[in-house]
């Protein structure tokens, strides 16, 4: 079972949510699908190791066999490549690696080599949580491939846990679209309530079933509650605005280490979910 | 004109309500929510809409399957697994390469434009402004980020504005590059949390590799106040001027309960502590003015703007 932890706005408590959910359960795996922003290991403090280089075929232009005929620099949806009167530029950064350049180049001149946008590592030493990240390079724009490449690492007889980026721009539906359920972490004010019915918006596109973690539970208002009765969405857990809580947080502990009581909330939350999950889908 | 952009790297650490709040003490500038994904700031400034655009994404392929013959090729050629089994294509897989139309023998594939979002230019109470809405998964988020940011240079010409207010999306991919290329200051906004120091580092190895000239501001700083000394002394370390410290207070949410900025709020309510707050951030404001302005730009080349340590 792959359960996405989500939430249109940035800063909602995700990882908070993925952290302490995969500490509070046996034999889980967490994947921290932030690929910008990996923050996950700030908390769990492991020992990493490489695992694979991310890569992306992109072009190199063989000067010699090129006869400047522009066909790849027209081609080029991305504006990868201009046609300068003596060479054809290449702009690493821009290259999504579709392959394109070199199938319509009719002489031959383009061949592909790799280039690394990122890495996947993974927690070297052996506990019960398997924990894997994935990291884009600073400076590189594309997300999503790192994502998908740390899917590929997913072992399908244990739950996961991905803690997603924030949004729901293209890296946030590569996490969604993996998943059987999605938990929405959200508070209850006026910019996290606007961007949790974005969050909404797209786990409905993909048809994920969805429930919700309050956060900082007691700040704002009841809109968020009040939404989620009428929608018939599961409030699956309620995290107080406790300055305890975000001084731990800021520490980089995670809270159910430090107050046991959560250890059981949180694995209450995942037996609700494992339920919920049978029941949308019908099997056990 | 110049333009000032605010990034966090890390999301919630106060982006929105301190540009909220520039936008009230400014006077003549134009707001550009460049958070495409979830755009916050019209929450509080309740523009007024003067014009929507569409902004075309990456185009996406079509496969006719009336001359389709199901023989495979463009689904083997293309990189983004778009093509799904039954020939038709998955949205939110397709990058727009137009792989698949050349490779197909049988001419059957084509690409047809997709409104990614739209750029919507508007007036608010503080000026003119310019916001977006992505479509739900897109892909060209920079794309829409760009399409804002000329929108708001278009309304700074009409309305002649000497500032363009940029309020940055989290992270350091490609839409927080769209927002601050080419811009002439960045604040970046952290908060004394592991991931709040974490991102603020990443966030400064970008903006050192766009050259760009970059300060700080600790929110929430007396959240752990020994955090915020570590983020002061990373800031001296790299070069990067620490303009202000921000307290640890839930007037930012109440100010966003009543729709209002922080600098609004300060003035009605006389609550002493919000008072105080606001003080900080007009404090805050003076200290970015004078570092947009030309003297400070003829005397403090980007190049002395070193960064170190990153």
């Amino acid at each position: 079972m792959n359960i996405a932890i989500a939430s249109g706005k940035g800063g909602t408590g995700k990882t908070t949510v993925a952290v302490n959910l995969a500490l509070a359960l046996e034999d889980v795996q967490l994947f921290d699908c932030d690929v910008e922003e990996p923050n996950c290991n700030l908390f769990l403090g492991f020992e990493l190791e490489p695992v694979e280089e991310v890569t992306c075929l992109v072009p190199e232009i063989n000067p010699d066999k090129c006869t400047l005929c522009e066909k790849c620099a027209d081609f080029c949806k991305y504006n990868a490549l201009a046609a300068l009167p003596n060479k054809i530029m290449f702009f690493p950064s821009l290259c999504h690696g579709c392959g394109g350049c070199s199938l319509v180049c009719p002489a031959g001149a383009i061949e592909e080599k790799l280039r690394s946008i990122g890495r996947i590592e993974k927690a070297s030493s052996q506990t019960s949580l398997k924990f894997l990240r994935g990291i884009l390079n600073i400076g590189e724009a594309m997300a999503t491939p790192v994502i998908r490449s740390l899917q590929r690492h997913l072992d399908e007889s244990r739950p996961v846990i991905f803690d997603s980026p924030p949004g729901t721009a293209c890296p946030v539906l590569a996490v969604m679209g993996c998943a059987d359920y999605c938990v929405l972490v959200t508070e209850s004010t006026p910019f996290g309530f606007h961007d949790f019915l974005l969050a909404l918006e797209a786990t409905r596109a993909l048809n994920v079933p969805v429930g919700v973690v309050l956060n900082r539970d007691g700040l704002g208002d009841s809109r968020v509650e009040e939404f989620c009765r009428a929608e018939g969405i599961p409030i699956l857990l309620r995290i107080p605005n406790d300055r305890m809580i975000a001084r731990l947080y800021s520490e980089g502990i995670p809270f159910v280490k430090e107050m046991p009581d959560w250890k059981e909330k949180f694995e209450d939350m995942f037996e609700t979910i494992k339920a919920l999950v049978c029941k949308s889908t019908g099997v056990q | 004109m110049r333009q000032l952009a605010i990034i966090s790297g890390k999301g919630g650490c106060g982006k929105t309500t301190l540009t909220a709040a520039f936008s009230s003490l400014s006077g003549n500038s134009v707001l550009a929510d460049c958070d495409v994904d979830a755009s916050d700031l019209p929450l509080i400034l309740k523009p007024q809409v003067l014009k929507t655009e569409d902004c075309l994404g990456l185009e996406l392929a079509s496969i006719d399957l009336k001359l389709c013959t199901g023989c495979g090729i463009c689904r083997e050629i293309c990189r983004f697994g778009a093509v799904l089994e039954n020939f038709t294509i998955n949205p939110y897989g397709c990058e727009g390469c137009a792989v698949c139309t050349v490779a197909c023998p049988e001419n059957a594939v084509s690409l047809m434009p997709r409104v990614s979002g739209q750029a919507v230019s508007s007036i608010t109470r503080f000026g003119p402004m310019a916001h977006a809405k992505l479509g739900t998964g897109e892909e060209a988020s920079g794309k829409l980020v760009n399409l804002v940011r000329k929108k708001a240079v278009e309304l700074a010409d009409r309305y002649s504005c000497k500032l363009v207010l940029i309020d940055g999306p989290p992270g350091t991919g490609c839409p927080v590059m769209a927002a601050i290329t080419g811009t002439d200051l960045v604040l970046v906004l952290s908060e004394p949390t592991v991931s709040g120091l974490h991102d603020l580092k990443r966030a400064i190895k970008l903006t050192a590799h766009f050259r760009i000239p970059t300060v700080a501001c600790i929110n929430k700083y007396d959240l752990n106040e020994k955090k915020s000394l570590e983020i002061e002394a990373f800031c001296r370390e790299a070069g990067i001027p620490l303009l202000a410290r921000l307290p640890y207070a839930d007037i930012t949410t109440e100010a966003m309960m009543k729709e209002e900025t922080v600098i609004e709020y300060a003035a009605h309510s006389g609550d002493s502590g919000a008072v105080e707050f606001a003080n900080i951030v007009r404090n805050l404001w003076a200290e970015l003015e004078m570092r947009l302005s030309e003297t400070f730009k003829k005397e403090m080349c980007p190049k002395a703007l070193r960064i170190r340590g990153t």
